[in-house]
Parts: structure tokens; sequence; C-alpha cells
């Protein structure tokens, strides 16, 4: 009974460390100075909006919130890697990418307030709504991506899960259908450790997430998802293999510095002190930050104009939203079909009528 | 005109709109070289290419998942689903993520999708291939539910499903496959979907059938003409939305019906449609609506399954019982 499990070797990739070093200076991506600064406005934007958000969840003017401080490296790092016209297929959690990739912050704030205003992505935003269901957006990935090709683009398709959603069947599923028709995917998997409170050593006797890419005969790849010059090199060489045919699996490794989500998720029954602040010491914003600074491209006068402009920005847009006139259960009956058939105009009316009370 | 079998009909109507329309998809288990396991899509990759009508990995949910990214693309998939117990795999594709595309987006997306999956009894096939699954459906908002009784309807509701702009679940009886011919028009022509049709017009009863159970029922008919009850016949031809004014109408005429159904008795079409009779029609019927299905349980292995189903004699009695009350 001496079976020995074969082991695909992965190394996380990594440019900088966590105190901002560069130790992989071949994998340095070729950003200009302003696209660094840009990275780095776009964390501490994203990271003062996400602790606003909680804020407003805990005052009930948000509904359904899932926090993502701890996990703006991958985040960022990877939508910042795509062209405008590439699609990302997100996870419920991934409101960051698209909001970097052109979806309006007030109708994600819509979308957490159950409004369908939140869900009318605008037209030339290229992104498909947070999936609840752990999984069908990386189904839908390989037919976004098929349609892209029909259609003779030169774009990609992006699809985000966390380590829990790699155990699902879509998982797997999604990867495989990508490589057997040599579609423009790239999947990405925020490995942030736990699924709600399930910890990833329970998903799967896997050594990594990125090796379950060997079985589709798709490119595996893991990376330090605290690093987002790392995640952004990673993401941009995956989509040149991806024009090509070749999809690519990013296992990300990251963390959530706060709960699953605002709806009475306590992540101390589930990880200790010690875990948290050993994850906070790799901080993505920390690292980044230093190595900015150290190359004097980050000030602390710049990191206080960008607290105060997402403030701002953050007001404005739950403002917005909250102006947003309510939706009404008509409305809600004629958004089911394109035209509304006879059963439901009766339904309509009566509501219209006002008997819905 | 032709003579064509349902079968036939099928492939004709998804040639049309694969002409006619470059968005049209068509794609599943063994739908391309082979033209699927029932010759559905026979000669099709061969004159659109693989680009248009092709073979996909053996995965449900994956087909469905395509399915719907193809659509967020402004494609019109057709997509089968071999037998329609493997429809179990691909249930969030369709009634978690298509059926709910156009509201959870506002109308930014919408789903042009036609799920065709074969069903129905009486044919000796192995377990979860013949199931009558359409009660899950018709309760799932946001999709149509279609099913076409004879190659003429199966044409002109399979063209009139590929362009409607919702997902449609279009159920195609195996046993109705090739066991008869039909005279079926050569061009392009639609059968709305929404709408019933009056197969057998009579005075004593209304009879409200679907799929196989139309001929099930004509039988019937045949057989109580013989005692001098007249039946009419009303074919659903679409399950969802139900056509209750071909219904009531029939009723204000009969006073009578009974809904027979292959799938089993509970919570299913008939279900409904005596629901909605009890709304629009309670003052014209003379005797509570009966139904005449299947029994509240798993479909029947092949060796009892002739019993199990409803048979001409079992609605025949439907009616008699209805009539006596």
């Amino acid at each position: 009974m001496g079976y020995e499990v074969r082991k695909v070797e992965l190394e996380p990739l990594q440019v900088l460390s966590p105190q901002g070093e560069v130790v992989d200076p071949a994998r340095m991506p070729k950003l200009d100075d302003a696209q660094l600064r840009e990275l780095m406005r776009r964390m501490v934007f994203t990271r003062v909006w996400d602790q606003r958000a909680v804020s407003l969840s805990r005052q009930g003017r948000l509904g359904f919130y899932a926090p993502v401080s701890g996990q703006e490296g991958t985040m960022i790092g990877s939508e910042f890697a795509l062209d405008k016209e590439d699609w990302i297929c997100p996870g419920y959690r991934d409101m960051p990418q698209l909001v970097w990739h052109g979806y309006p912050l007030y109708q994600s704030f819509l979308y957490s307030r159950g409004h369908q205003h939140g869900g009318q992505i605008p037209e030339g935003v290229c992104v498909l709504l947070p999936q609840i269901i752990i999984g069908a957006q990386y189904v839908q990935a390989p037919g976004v991506a098929m349609g892209l090709k029909l259609r003779g683009k030169r774009n990609v398709v992006v699809a985000y899960t966390g380590d829990g959603g790699s155990s699902q069947g879509d998982f797997y599923e999604g990867m495989n259908f990508a490589g057997a028709f040599r579609l423009p995917c790239i999947f990405i998997v925020q490995n942030n450790g736990y699924a709600i409170s399930t910890p990833r050593s329970k998903q799967s006797m896997a050594e990594t997430i990125a090796q379950k890419a060997v079985a589709a005969g798709i490119r595996g790849v893991l990376v330090d998802g605290m690093d987002v010059l790392a995640v952004y090199a990673a993401v941009k060489e995956a989509r040149e293999y991806a024009l090509e045919g070749l999809p690519t699996l990013i296992e990300a490794l990251t963390y959530r510095f706060g709960p699953h989500s605002m709806s009475g998720d306590d992540p101390t029954k589930y990880r200790t002190k010690e875990e948290l602040s050993e994850w906070e010491q790799k901080d993505p914003l920390v690292r980044f930050r230093a190595f900015l600074k150290a190359k004097g491209l980050w000030s602390d006068e710049e990191e206080e104009k960008t607290i105060e402009e997402a403030r701002a920005f953050v007001n404005d847009q739950i403002r917005k939203a909250e102006e947003t006139p309510p939706m009404t259960v008509p409305g809600l009956i004629d958004s089911m079909f394109e035209t509304t058939p006879p059963h439901l105009e009766e339904q309509k009316a009566w509501f219209a009528a006002g008997e819905g009370r | 005109m032709a003579q064509l079998t349902m079968i036939q009909a099928i492939n004709e109507a998804l040639r049309l709109e694969l002409k006619r329309d470059p968005n049209v998809l068509v794609f599943g288990e063994d739908v391309g070289h082979l033209g699927g396991v029932f010759r559905a899509t026979e000669g099709l990759q061969k004159e659109f290419g693989e680009h248009r009508v092709f073979d996909t990995p053996l995965a449900e949910s994956g087909i469905g998942g395509l399915a719907v990214g193809l659509c967020t693309q402004g494609f019109r998939p057709v997509m089968e689903i071999q037998f329609i117990g493997f429809v179990f795999e691909v249930m969030d594709s369709i009634c978690g993520q298509a059926s709910r595309l156009r509201y959870r987006s506002g109308g930014r997306y919408h789903a042009p999708l036609v799920i065709r999956t074969p069903f129905g009894g009486g044919v000796r096939a192995a377990e979860l291939h013949t199931d009558s699954l359409e009660g899950l459906f018709i309760q799932t908002p946001g999709i149509k539910v279609v099913c076409p009784s004879n190659p003429y309807d199966a044409k002109g509701l399979l063209i009139a499903a590929i362009r409607d702009n919702d997902p449609v679940f279009f159920m195609e009886h195996l046993k109705l496959y090739r066991s008869f011919r039909q005279e079926v028009p050569e061009g392009d022509y639609t059968v709305p979907i929404g709408k019933a049709n009056v197969v057998r017009e009579g005075r004593h009863v209304t009879v409200i059938a679907y799929g196989a159970m139309v001929h099930t029922s004509l039988r019937a008919a045949e057989e109580l003409a013989k005692e001098g009850v007249e039946c009419e016949v009303i074919d659903l031809r679409t399950l969802m939305p139900i056509d209750i004014d071909t219904i009531v109408a029939s009723i204000r005429k009969t006073n009578r019906a009974i809904v027979v159904q292959e799938a089993q008795k509970t919570a299913g079409v008939a279900a409904e449609v005596i629901a909605q009779i009890n709304e629009k029609a309670i003052f014209h019927l003379e005797a509570p609506v009966l139904r005449v299905a299947a029994p509240d349980t798993v479909y029947a292995f092949a060796q009892i399954e002739d019993e199990w189903m409803p048979t001409p004699a079992r609605v025949a009695d439907g009616v008699r019982k209805v009539l006596e009350y």
C-alpha cells in the first residue's frame, strides 16, 4: 500500500515580499509610474469603500454585502490586466472588479439593496451580474468566450470563484469546456482559506487548487494573491495564452480580513486571532505602499487625498442609490418575459389596482 | 407538401432557422457528427459547419452554462438534453439562471434559449429517459413550456420557440417521433406559443390533453362516440402559459371536463388547468373536473409502464364518471 500520489510542483509567484521588496525582478510587470500609482489609488479607494459599505450595512442602508478587505491585491490586480472589452463573470464578492471595469458603484449598492436597477448593467460594460450560485459563472464563462470567439473578437473572459467554489462540479465542467473548445478563458480562484467557515483543508485532498488545471489539460498557476503586481503579471500572461486558445486556472492565495458577509457571520468562531494577524502582515496595501514609497511614487498626502475622494464618492453614490425610485410589483412582473403573458397580465392588474396590500 | 414524421419536422425546423438566422447555434451530446441519438440534427453539421452545430463534452450543466453565456453575447442557442432525466444535472442553468436573466438584469440581458429534450413513456427505455417533468418547469417563473403532439405543430412550435426572446423548454414525446406521418408545409411557418388547438369537436365533455395523451384521448373519444358521447378534445400544445380562453370557451359549451396527463397526478399541468377553470368557469360546470393521470410514483419500469400510463380505456372511464355525476 505504498502508493505515492503524484505531486504537482507549484510555487506561488511573487514579485514583492510582504515588506515591499522586489523578490523576482524578472516577473516585474511593465507598468509606468502613472499605472503603478493608479493601482495603489484603486486599492486604497476600494478599502475605504469596503469599510464604508460595512458600516452602511450595519445601519441597514445596504442589504447583502460581502466584505473584500484583504483581497484587494487579487481583485484590483487581476482586473487591471484586462482590456475594457474583456468580460468578467463574477461571484458575489467581486464587486471591485465590476466597478473598476465600469459598473457604476451606486448600482452595486442598489444590487445590495435588492433593487432591480442594480442589475441593469450599462451597455458597453462587459460584465455579468454577481453570481450567487457558487460556480455557475464557471460554466457560463465558456459560453461568453465562445460568443466572443464566434464574433471574431480578440478578447478574453475571466471567471472568479473562491476555494469553496473549486469543489463544485461546475468548476471542473467550466474548465473542461474551455479547454475542449480552446476558448479564451481565465479562471481565478481567490483562495481566502475559508468557504464561510469551512477551511480549505476540508475542501479537497488536492495540495493546491491550481493543480486541478492539470486534469483539464489547461495551464495552472499559483500566485501570491496579496501581491498586486504578481497577480497582475499572472493575469497578463494568462491573457496572452487565452487569446491563443489555452485557458489558465490561477489560484491566488489571499485572505479576507472581515466576515464572510454582513448577514451575521462571526469569523472568530472559526479563525484564530493569531492567524488573522499573520495575514494582516501580508496586507496587499501595506506591501505595495512600501514599494511605491521607496520609489518616491506615493506619499501620505496622496493617500489622504484618495481617502477623502473615496469617502465623498461613496457618499454621493449611496445617496444616488437611495434616491432611486423604488421597484414596483407590476414592474417586476413586466420584467419576466419580453411580452407579459395573459395570466401575468391579470396578476399585474390586480397589484396595479392596489389590491396587493 | 411532404409527409413527415415528427423527428423529420423537427430537423426541418432546425435547418430553416439555422439558415435564416446566423445567431442560431445547435449543440449538445452527439448532435454534431452523429446527428443526435434520434437523428433530430441529422445533416445539420455538414450543412452549417462545426461552429454552428456541434458536439459538447458529456456534461449537462456545462451545456446549460455554455448556452446562458452565449445568450449574453446575442446568440440564440438551441441546446439538446439527450433524455429528459438528464435535465436534473442542468437545473441551475435552466431554472436558476436562464429563467432569471431578464429579470435579474432588468432587461440588459435575456435568454433566447431553447432546451429541446425527448421525454415520454411507452417505448421500453431505460430509467430516467421517459419521465414527464413539465410540472417542475411550469412552476419556474420565466420559462415557457411547449409540448407538440404532431409533426405539423412540432415544426411550427419549434420555429416559434427559436424566435422567442425568452427561454422555452421544448418537450418531444419519444413515442411520437416516428409513430405517424403528417403533411407538413415545406417553408417557414410558426404555430404560436400559448395557443391551444381543438383537435376534435364535441358537445358533451371537454377532454384536455397534451403530447402523446392527445392521441390516447382521441382514441377514447372514438370509443365513446360509439356510445353516443361526443367529446371535444383540446391539445394544449403550450403548457406555460396555458391557453385558458380556449378551455373556457369549450367548457361553456360542454359544461364538463377532464384533464389527461401522462405525468403523475399531483401538482402538475392538470392541477393547474383545473385551478384556472375554477377561477374562470366554475359556474359553467355541471360536474367536478377530473384528472386522468399516472399514479404518484416514480416512472414505472418498462415491465409495467403500459399499465402505469393512462390508457384510452382509463380516459373513457374518466369521461363516463364526469358525465354520470
